[in-house]
């Protein structure tokens, strides 16, 4: 499968900047799948990611019912724009999201980051977004392991065999 | 198919090294895989294999998650005594195919 020139890879950088399920999940799936492989994993986030490890809201991520025209409804009916407006039907598709994922044992927020924290991937915030957002280090749960600046993020993402990923 | 020899006997593997058929698999086999991934099985590490292999007999799909709620260890120990890539190594001494399972 793989190409014997080929220089495997040892670190990967991954940043998350929005706040939905799906961006999140993204974010969190591929940086357990690297600890999982063996490679070091950074996981980023930054703007409406914060969401994802803010203890106020890790809990209550939502997939967005508008403007998303991928999102279907059993039987591959396209979901009305206007029905997604209405107040509740967020909340229950992004319910009915969250059992599909508990139903192939994908983890909930919490519980991936605890997953990937205890295999060695770290877990970090922006700082801009921090400030812009009026958040403190308090606001955010136990698995962020600190507050860095893109010079920071940048330091940590050196030496070959490195990716960063923006989702 | 190819054929590789542990612990005195043969057993037939794939290109990557998992075991083809795990009816192939002892301990004494599990051994010698684990010597290979320079590891020293401990009883910890069979409690797990045994766990592995139980899981895999009834259909069961492997995750780190499943290692997480199987009483036997959490993820830091597992992430311990298997460094690495804990699911890719523990499976392969366990004689079972390489999960296909991306959690």
């Amino acid at each position: 499968m793989s190409n014997s020139n080929d220089k495997p890879l040892k670190k990967v950088c991954i940043i998350c900047a929005k706040g939905t399920i799906e961006d999140v999940y993204a974010a969190l799936v591929m940086t357990n799948g690297a600890v999982m492989e063996g490679i070091e994993a950074k996981l980023f986030f930054t703007f409406f990611g914060l969401d994802a490890i803010t203890k106020r809201q890790m809990k209550k991520l939502k997939t967005a019912t508008i403007g998303n025209p991928a999102l279907r409804m059993p039987g591959n009916i396209p979901f009305p724009t206007l029905l997604g407006a209405l107040p509740g039907v967020e909340a229950g598709v992004s319910a009915i999201m969250k059992n599909q994922m508990e139903q192939l044992d994908i983890p909930p927020v919490d519980e991936f980051m605890d997953l990937i924290t205890a295999g060695g991937g770290e877990i970090y915030a922006c700082k801009l977004a921090m400030d812009m957002f009026k958040l403190k280090r308090e606001d955010l749960c136990e698995y962020v392991s600190g507050v860095l600046t893109i010079g920071e993020f940048y330091e940590m993402a050196g030496g070959e065999g490195t990716q960063i990923i923006f989702t | 198919m190819a054929q590789k020899e542990f612990a005195g006997h043969m057993v037939d593997v794939n290109e990557e090294g998992y075991f083809t058929n795990p009816q192939q698999w002892n301990k004494e086999i599990a051994a010698a895989v684990a010597k290979e991934e320079g590891l020293e099985l401990s009883d910890k590490h069979y409690a797990i294999i045994e766990f592995l292999r139980t899981r895999f007999n009834s259909g069961e799909a492997l995750s780190i998650r499943s290692i997480n709620k199987s009483g036997i260890v959490d993820v830091k120990e597992f992430y311990a005594l298997f460094p690495g890539a804990p699911l890719k190594k523990s499976t392969k001494i366990a004689g079972i195919p390489k999960p296909s399972s991306c959690i």
